[in-house]
C-alpha cells in the first residue's frame, strides 16, 4: 500500500550478524546476512525478512532465526536483546539510526533457549518473591477502591509501567547466571505495591523479602539499570526508597521483639 | 465430579486470565497454556480504556444507555442477553480493577477519571494513561500469580494448544499442546477447556495486532467443528500508523481527549501542516457529524477518511494518510493522558506529536466475530443467568471461549473500549459455566479411558513428524504474507464480491501450495518453523472462513461495505423521516439482520444464517450524521 510514510525499497542493503546456538548446550557462532534496505525499518522487520529467505551472505540456507518479539510497539516486553552491544528493544530499535553491521546477540544474564531467546523465569519468580499483588478479597463486587490523589497515581502509574524486558537485570554488573540477586525491576514494583492504598497493609512482607541473600543489599549502585529502561522507570530511587524501609525495619527488628510489633501496620 | 476439579485455559490475556481466576477462586485447579509468558499476552496493547457506566461526571449516563450503545454500535449484530449482562457489570468490573491496583487517572477528588470515546455521547471510559490494558493485563496476571504461588494455577508458558481430546460422545475431556522449547508434546485432561486465544490479526498479515494473534487455536476448533460466527465483521481501527512490520495503534482515545482529524483543503497541498492556516483545513468527519465530531464509530470513521484518500484523492501529498491533530492541545495535558501513544509515534516515526501533527491510516485492529458460544438468558432481566454452564460454550461440549476469541459482544463494529470489558466479562462468566458444566457431567474427565488421550497425541505426533520431514520449494512465512496481502486488499474497509470471490480462490491456491512446504528447520530445541507451518494451515482455514463469509453477505452493515449492495441516502436528515427509505431499510434488516455461522467441510466453510434474538433492543436504522 502507498502511503503517506512511504516505504520506498532501494539497492541497499543492510548487514546483520547475529548470533545462532541451536541449543544451550551447544557452542554458538554468528551467521551473517544481508537484508534489502527499506525505510522505516527496525530491528524486528529483518529479522522477519530473514525468516522469509533465511540465506546467510556466502548463500548458506539456514534455519531462520530464534527470536522472541510479540507487541512490537514496546509494551509486551519480549524482543530486549543486545543490539551492537547494548541492550535494547529490538523492535524499537530503527536501523536508520544503527551502525553497521549490526550485531544481534542474546541477553547473558539469562540462560540461552536457542539463538537470541532466553528464559527470564528468574525475574517472574522475583515477582513471586516480593509478592507483587494487592491481596484483594475476592472478585465480587465490593464497591470502589480507596481514594487516590492524583500526584500517587502519577508516580504509581510509571512504576506500573514495567515490562519485565530484564533490560535492568542485563546490565547490572551484580546480576550474573549464577546469583540469586533480584534486580531492579522487582524492587521497583515492591515499591509500587507497598504505595498502593491497600497493599500497604502488607507493605512489611514485602520488606522483608528484599532482605537476606539476593536481596537489596547486593545492589552495587551501578545505576546502569535506570540508564537502559526502555520505559525510563526510576529504578534507583525505587532502590532507595526500598533501601530506607528495609534499614527502617532491620533496626526495628533490633529493638523490639516480634510480639511488641504486633499491632504496628510495618514500616512507618 | 471431585470437590475440586482440573479446568484448562488457553490464553493468558484477559479474558483467559479472569476466567482462571474464577476457577481459581471457587477452589479449582486450572492449567494455563499460553504461547507466551501471560503478562506479554496481546492484551498490553490495548491503549485507550475501558468502558462502564459509572456515572460520575453529572451526565445521568446508565448502563441502559451504554447498552443502547453498544447494540446500536454494532448494528444490531450483537448477541442482546450478553451485551445486556456485560453492560451491567461493568461499574463493578472497574471497581474491582481498581480494588486490584490498577493505577486509573484520578479526579482532584480522588475519583476514577473518566474520558469520551466513540459511539457514545458520555463520559464512560476508565482509563490509565494511554496504556490501560497493560495496567489491567497486570493487575490480572498479579491475582494469578498469587493463586499460582498458593498452588492452585498452574501456568505452561511458551505451550501452544494443537487440539481437543473427545471421547466417544464428542464431549472434551482436555486438549494436546506442545511445549515450544523441548517440542514435547503431551496431554492435558480437563473438565472443560476455555479458548481464550485472541483474535486472528495477522492473518491480515500487518495490523496492529501483536505477532502472537495468528487465530490458529481458533482456526484449528473451526476445523473440530466449532461454529465460527460473523466472521466477516473485521474492525479497521481508523488511526494507525503504518510500518514495514505492524500497524501501530494511535489509540481512539488520542480524539477522546480532543484530537482532530483533518487533510488540505487543496489537493495535493505541499505545505507542511504547520503552515497552513485553519480556513485551508478541511475537518471532514467534524462537518459530516456535527453531534459525534472525531467520535464517530470506529467503521464510520475509518470509511470516512479511506474514501478522502481513496476516493477523492484528497490524502496527503495525494497518497494513504490524513493528520490526527493534538497539536493544540498542552503538551501537559497530553502527557498526563495519553503519553504512551505520544511516546510510540515519537520513537516509531521519528517526529513528536505534541508539536507536529500526527499522519495516520486506517489498519486492520480487531474481529467481532469469533467462535459461536450461547447464553442462557434470565427472563426476567433478560441477562445471562448466573452460573449457567450454558454461557460462553461453544457448540462443542465442553470447549468454551472467551474474549476476542468469541463471536457474542460487538456485532457489526466494536465501540472504543467495549473489549477490555467484553474480555473481563466474558471471563467473569465463563469460569463459572465451566464449574458448573462439569458438576452437570456423570463421569469426570480424569476418569476417562486413556485410549482417549493416547489417540489425540499420536494424530499430533505423526502430523508434527510429517511436517517436520517437509522440503518443498514454498516457504512458509511467505506463505502468510501473500495471504495477509490479499485479505487487507480485498477483505478490510471496502469490499466486493469479484475481489472476494478471487480471495477465496487465491487461499485455496495458498493451501495447494501449503502441501510443497519447506519447513526450514529440523533442530529439536525451540523449532519455530516447525509450529509456525502448522499455525499456517489454520490461518489459512480461518482466512477462508472470513472471505467467504464476507462474500455471501450482501448487504453493508457495521463493518461490512459493499458499495455494490448499499442502501441509498435516505432523503431527510433523520432517516426515519422518509417513508420510502425505512421500508428498503426493514426489507434488508428481515434478510440480513443473522448471525452468520461457518461449519467446517472439506471443500470450504458451510455457511449458514441465524436469526437473532432481540429483547433487549428494537432495531432501528443506524445514523450518527
Amino acid at each position: 500500500m502507498d502511503t503517506a510514510q512511504a516505504s520506498a525499497v532501494s539497492n541497499q542493503s543492510i548487514t546483520f550478524r547475529i548470533w545462532r546456538q541451536d541449543d544451550p548446550a551447544k557452542p554458538g557462532h554468528f551467521d551473517e546476512f544481508k537484508v534489502p534496505y527499506r525505510k522505516g525499518a527496525n530491528v524486528i522487520s529483518c529479522l522477519m525478512e530473514i525468516q522469509r529467505n533465511p540465506v546467510t551472505s556466502d548463500g548458506k540456507k539456514v534455519a531462520p532465526v530464534v527470536w522472541d518479539a510479540a507487541c512490537l510497539e514496546e509494551v509486551c516486553g519480549s524482543c530486549a536483546m543486545n543490539i551492537n552491544g547494548r541492550v535494547r528493544m529490538a523492535c524499537s530499535a530503527l536501523i536508520d539510526k544503527l551502525e553497521q553491521p549490526i550485531t544481534l546477540t542474546p541477553m547473558t544474564k539469562f540462560p540461552v533457549v536457542r539463538d537470541l531467546a532466553v528464559d527470564r523465569d528468574r525475574m517472574f519468580e522475583a515477582l513471586k518473591r516480593v509478592k507483587g499483588w494487592v491481596p484483594v478479597d475476592g472478585t465480587y463486587n465490593l464497591g470502589p477502591g480507596p481514594r487516590q490523589s492524583q500526584k500517587d497515581q502519577s508516580v504509581m502509574y510509571v512504576l506500573s509501567t514495567c515490562i519485565t524486558c530484564g533490560s535492568c537485570l542485563e546490565a547490572c554488573p551484580q546480576v550474573s547466571q549464577d546469583n540469586e540477586f533480584i534486580g531492579a525491576a522487582a524492587i521497583s514494583q515492591a515499591r509500587l505495591f507497598n504505595m498502593n492504598p491497600t497493599g500497604k497493609l502488607n507493605s512489611e512482607e514485602r520488606v522483608r523479602a528484599l532482605m537476606g541473600p539476593g536481596g537489596i543489599q547486593d545492589c552495587g549502585k551501578a545505576q546502569n539499570c535506570v540508564k537502559v529502561c526502555p520505559k525510563e522507570i526510576p529504578l534507583t530511587t525505587s532502590i532507595a526508597v526500598m533501601n530506607r524501609e528495609v534499614t527502617k525495619l532491620a533496626i526495628k527488628d533490633i529493638f523490639f521483639k516480634e510480639d511488641e510489633q504486633k499491632g504496628s501496620s510495618g514500616p512507618a | 465430579m471431585a470437590a475440586a476439579a482440573r479446568f484448562t485455559v488457553v490464553g493468558g490475556g484477559l479474558a483467559g486470565l479472569m476466567t482462571t481466576i474464577k476457577l481459581a477462586e471457587a477452589g479449582h485447579q486450572v492449567d494455563v497454556l499460553s504461547l507466551v509468558p501471560v503478562k506479554r499476552s496481546h492484551s498490553v496493547c490495548a491503549q485507550g480504556g475501558i468502558n462502564g457506566a459509572v456515572n460520575t461526571k453529572g451526565e445521568g449516563d446508565h448502563p441502559d444507555i451504554h447498552v443502547k450503545d453498544t447494540l446500536r454500535g454494532g448494528d444490531f449484530l450483537a448477541e442482546q442477553t450478553s451485551v445486556k449482562g456485560m453492560c451491567y457489570a461493568a461499574p463493578g468490573i472497574i471497581y474491582l480493577l481498581d480494588r486490584m491496583g490498577v493505577t486509573f487517572n484520578r479526579t482532584p477528588e480522588g475519583l476514577l477519571d473518566f474520558r469520551r470515546f466513540g459511539g457514545t455521547l458520555h463520559n464512560r471510559t476508565a482509563f490509565a494513561g494511554a496504556t490501560t490494558g497493560q495496567q489491567l493485563l497486570y493487575a490480572l496476571d498479579e491475582q494469578v500469580r498469587r493463586y499460582e504461588a498458593e498452588g492452585k494455577v498452574t501456568k505452561y508458558e511458551y505451550w501452544e494448544w494443537l487440539g481437543t481430546v473427545k471421547d466417544d460422545a464428542g464431549r472434551v475431556i482436555g486438549s494436546v499442546a506442545m511445549d515450544l522449547r523441548t517440542m514435547e508434546i503431551r496431554t492435558f485432561p480437563a473438565e472443560a477447556v476455555c479458548l481464550a486465544t485472541g483474535g486472528p490479526g495477522i492473518v491480515f498479515g500487518r495490523s496492529t495486532n501483536s505477532i502472537i494473534n495468528t487465530g490458529t487455536a481458533a482456526g484449528r476448533a473451526f476445523m473440530e467443528g466449532a461454529i465460527y460466527a460473523n466472521g466477516e465483521f473485521i474492525q479497521v481501527h481508523p488511526t494507525s500508523i503504518p510500518g514495514e512490520d505492524k500497524l501501530r495503534l494511535m489509540s481512539e482515545s488520542v480524539r477522546g481527549e480532543g484530537g482532530r482529524v483533518w487533510v488540505p483543503r487543496k489537493k495535493g497541498d505541499v505545505r507542511s501542516p504547520r503552515d497552513i492556516p485553519e480556513s485551508e483545513r478541511w475537518y471532514f468527519l467534524e462537518e459530516k457529524y456535527p453531534k459525534y465530531k472525531n467520535l464517530v464509530p470506529r467503521d464510520v470513521a475509518t470509511r470516512e477518511i479511506f474514501m478522502v484518500c481513496r476516493d477523492l484523492g484528497m490524502g496527503i501529498g495525494g497518497r494513504d494518510g490524513v493528520y490526527l491533530d493534538v497539536t493544540h492541545i498542552p503538551a501537559k495535558t497530553l502527557d498526563a493522558k495519553i503519553k504512551g501513544v505520544m511516546e510510540i509515534y515519537e520513537k516509531f516515526v521519528g517526529d513528536d506529536p505534541r508539536h507536529t501533527p500526527m499522519v495516520i491510516f486506517p489498519g486492520m485492529h480487531y474481529s467481532m466475530g469469533g467462535l459461536y458460544v450461547t447464553f442462557e438468558s434470565d427472563a426476567k432481566t433478560n441477562m445471562p443467568v448466573d452460573g449457567s454452564p450454558k454461557n460462553q460454550s461453544t457448540n462443542i461440549p465442553g470447549l468454551y471461549a472467551a474474549g476476542e476469541a468469541d463471536y457474542a459482544f460487538h456485532g457489526g463494529n466494536r465501540l472504543g473500549a467495549n473489549s477490555l470489558l467484553s474480555c473481563i466479562y466474558s471471563g467473569m462468566i465463563g469460569g463459572p459455566a465451566m464449574a458448573n458444566f462439569a458438576k452437570s457431567q456423570s463421569t469426570s474427565a480424569a476418569a476417562m479411558p486413556e485410549k482417549f488421550f493416547q489417540s489425540a497425541k499420536a494424530y499430533w505426533a505423526d502430523r508434527f513428524a510429517t511436517i517436520k520431514k517437509m522440503a518443498g520449494p514454498e516457504n512458509p512465512y511467505q506463505l502468510a504474507r501473500e495471504l495477509g496481502d490479499v485479505m487487507t486488499e480485498n477483505c478490510t474497509v471496502v469490499r466486493y464480491n469479484d475481489r472476494l470471490k478471487k480471495t477465496v480462490e487465491k487461499i485455496r491456491e495458498l493451501k495447494d501450495r501449503w502441501n510443497r512446504v519447506n519447513v526450514l528447520d529440523t533442530g529439536e530445541v525451540a523449532n519455530r518453523a516447525l509450529s509456525y507451518t502448522n499455525q499456517v494451515w489454520n490461518m489459512l482455514e480461518l482466512g477462508e472462513v472470513i472471505a467467504t463469509s464476507a462474500l455471501l453477505r450482501d448487504e453493508s452493515r457495521g463493518a461490512h461495505y459493499k458499495p455494490e449492495f448499499s442502501l441509498p441516502e435516505p432523503k431527510s436528515k433523520d432517516p426515519t423521516q422518509d417513508p420510502e427509505w425505512m421500508a428498503l431499510w426493514r426489507k434488508r434488516h428481515e434478510k440480513w439482520a443473522k448471525t452468520t455461522m461457518a461449519r467446517y467441510a472439506s471443500e470450504g466453510p458451510q455457511i449458514s444464517y441465524e436469526p437473532i434474538a432481540t429483547p433487549v433492543l428494537d432495531p432501528e436504522p443506524r445514523w450518527y450524521a
